[in-house]
């Protein structure tokens, strides 16, 4: 067995980059998808929710009100195109692209980008938006929650890393 | 410090890791129909414990597993047998530390010294937004023991699939019940492991795609989730201390959705002997709130953070403190003191503090981390084995990963240190030094570098830039959840 295999603290997950949260303040690879929210240009009420599907790259968006997206008509539209951008920034180019199933010799966000348009992927339909907009009020809750002074030992699990996974 | 004893190896230390294996390998395929080969794991467990009080349990829950037929109680009973072999584990590992550092331990049944009697009440609530700490016993309230419930029983679920048969499904069915426990805070313990340990394998799914499980570190993770689980687990003895505070350095912890700092200091009680104790500060946070973000969520709830930053000591009246140490911080407890350098504290006053006694539930390797101070060695990068301090001929291996990024210690500086304060931890069958701060030389001058630095809030340049991202990222969710949250 390998050190990594006996160790308590070993790491799984590569900590998450820094990036600006103002347009895209929510992206995960979660539930087989890309998916995330994109904050509108024009109604501060508003918000986009879009998501991309692993290996078959069918998209969806449309606003926290159920409205579909003009833009995402047959082609990704400039808030699935943002939030690939985000994605890239927060879990790096290869996490994304192993998550999405992107075989191409992948550089970056626009590489990504392409390689799933040449699959020319269909249009879902807006089922996953409500799940997509509940995670994330779920991560805004996180905002929040209440500190503690006692001590929480199990995070002695938890150390910070500066390795990449 | 002597570094030779801790190259040296620890008697019956394999032994005991052999029974953890054994059913570590049992839960990596899943306890719905399990093999020989997991069957054969379970009953070293079994044969571990047969001269024990535990043995009848073990031996019961061990057969059931094995069979396929394990209930909750019996993957209760696992788990309990799992951490108490990490219970003389961490025992016979703390012999040797002390050993190498010559810390003296507060024998177990002395009440810590400082004036305070034990207190079962708990400790009073603390000012502002911050929840009182859970101490003494906790409220079992009807809805918050269906939640503790649901736990179990989601973790009872895994223990059938096996990290090789989880998928995004099972995983998925944690996310509510840790909801709706973050906010409960007498749970917040089992809340913050189940939300870290849920999110590794939300990202490892499906299991069966994986290369390669991380055994020991899931096996640690689940069945501590589980003893949480128990009524009772969590409760603490807690008494009060005045006297002097001296902070040597800050560790953090940090997932992707919590964090915490614990200080490290030596107190010195206005009637007794100096002692180690710890100060922490945790919170749940969003995964887009890293590095000096970290530091801006915890710097409002423990003035200490700021002393650290500002290399203070600290008064403190009546401050709660647990047995094992851990003070309970509350503001209105603690004021500023004079300045004093973590690096005095180290060479004076460390050496013959001694060490308050580790409570049961907590003995584990992984929660060992005993401050020490090191100088006079030799700082050696090797390509395979990282980072070591040459000290007296032997060497000890220095962890600079667990350094955290948001400060001005960097692995290059601790490579070329001159002294070190870090803290005694053991993983993986090494003992290694995690170092808190460093001295270094530039210009001929010595420059002391400490990992927290910025706890209290930067002043150097890098620090006050990553401060200013770190602000405008919680000014967006903060503006977002306030405008969305309440719909």
């Amino acid at each position: 067995m390998s050190d990594w295999e006996i160790a308590s603290t070993a790491r799984v997950l590569p900590p998450a980059r820094p990036r600006k949260l103002a347009k895209v303040p929510f992206v995960e690879l979660a539930d087989g998808r890309l998916q995330g929210v994109v904050s509108s240009g024009s109604d501060i009420e508003r918000v986009y929710v879009s998501s991309v599907a692993a290996g078959t790259y069918d998209f969806a968006c449309s606003t926290n009100n159920n409205r579909p997206c003009g833009g995402a008509r047959g082609t990704f539209c400039n808030h699935i195109s943002a939030l690939i951008t985000e994605a890239v920034l927060q879990y790096g180019v290869g996490r994304v692209a192993r998550y999405l199933r992107v075989d191409a010799e992948v550089v970056d966000a626009q590489a990504i980008y392409a390689f799933m348009m040449g699959e020319r992927p269909s249009q879902a339909d807006s089922a996953a938006a409500a799940q997509v907009f509940s995670r994330f009020l779920r991560h805004l809750a996180y905002v929040e929650l209440p500190p503690t002074t006692s001590p929480v030992p199990e995070l002695q699990w938890f150390p910070p890393t500066r390795a990449v996974v | 410090m002597r570094a030779d004893l801790l190259a040296d190896p620890v008697d019956g230390l394999d032994e005991a890791l052999a029974a953890v294996i054994g059913v570590d390998q049992a839960l990596a395929a899943g306890l719905v129909r399990p093999q020989a080969a997991q069957a054969a794991g379970l009953a070293v467990l079994a044969d571990a414990f047969s001269a024990s009080p535990l043995a009848g349990r073990v031996a019961e829950a061990a057969e059931k597993a094995a069979a396929g037929a394990a209930g909750e109680e019996h993957f209760l009973s696992l788990a309990a047998a799992r951490i108490a072999l990490f219970g003389s584990v961490h025992d016979a590992l703390t012999a040797r530390i002390e050993q190498a550092t010559g810390h003296p331990r507060v024998e177990p049944g002395v009440v810590l010294p400082g004036g305070g009697q034990a207190d079962s009440g708990g400790a009073p609530p603390i000012a502002g937004q911050t929840e009182p700490a859970a101490s003494g016993p906790a409220p079992h309230t009807p809805q918050a023991e269906n939640l503790v419930l649901a736990a179990r029983s989601w973790l009872a679920d895994v223990a059938r699939a096996g990290w090789q048969g989880i998928d995004h499904e099972l995983v998925a069915g944690a996310a509510s019940v840790i909801s709706a426990l973050l906010p409960v805070p007498h749970l917040r313990r089992l809340a913050a492991l189940l939300d870290g340990f849920a999110a590794e394998l939300a990202a490892s799914c499906p299991g069966s795609a994986l290369e390669r499980i991380p055994a020991r570190r899931w096996g640690d993770l689940w069945s501590r989730a589980l003893l949480l689980t128990l009524p009772g687990a969590t409760d603490v003895p807690t008494s009060t201390v005045t006297g002097r505070l001296l902070p040597l350095g800050v560790d953090l912890h940090e997932h992707a959705t919590a964090a915490q700092a614990q200080v490290h200091a030596v107190f010195e009680p206005a009637d007794g002997t100096p002692f180690l104790v710890r100060a922490s500060v945790s919170a749940p946070k969003p995964d887009t709130v890293i590095g000096a973000g970290i530091w801006q969520v915890l710097r409002p709830h423990m003035s200490l953070l700021a002393a650290v930053s500002e290399g203070r000591s600290m008064e403190l009246t009546a401050m709660p403190i647990t047995a094992e140490g851990d003070l309970l911080w509350r503001d209105e407890h603690a004021k500023p003191g004079e300045p004093a350098d973590p690096f005095a504290t180290a060479r004076v006053v460390l050496p013959a503090a001694s060490r308050p006694q580790t409570a049961p539930l907590d003995r584990h390797p992984a929660r060992l981390a005993v401050p020490v101070f090191l100088e006079g060695y030799v700082a050696e990068q090797s390509p395979e084995d990282g980072l070591a301090f040459t000290l007296a001929g032997h060497r000890i291996a220095v962890d600079t990963d667990r350094v955290p990024a948001a400060g001005p210690l960097t692995p290059e500086a601790v490579a070329g240190s001159t002294a070190c304060i870090g803290l005694v931890r053991w993983d993986a069958g090494t003992f290694r030094v995690q170092p808190l701060a460093v001295e270094t030389t530039a210009r001929k001058k010595t420059v002391a570098l400490h990992a927290g630095a910025w706890a209290g809030g930067a002043v150097d340049k890098i620090g006050v830039k990553a401060e200013k991202a770190a602000t405008d990222a919680a000014t967006v969710l903060r503006e977002r959840a306030g405008r969305l949250l309440r719909k």
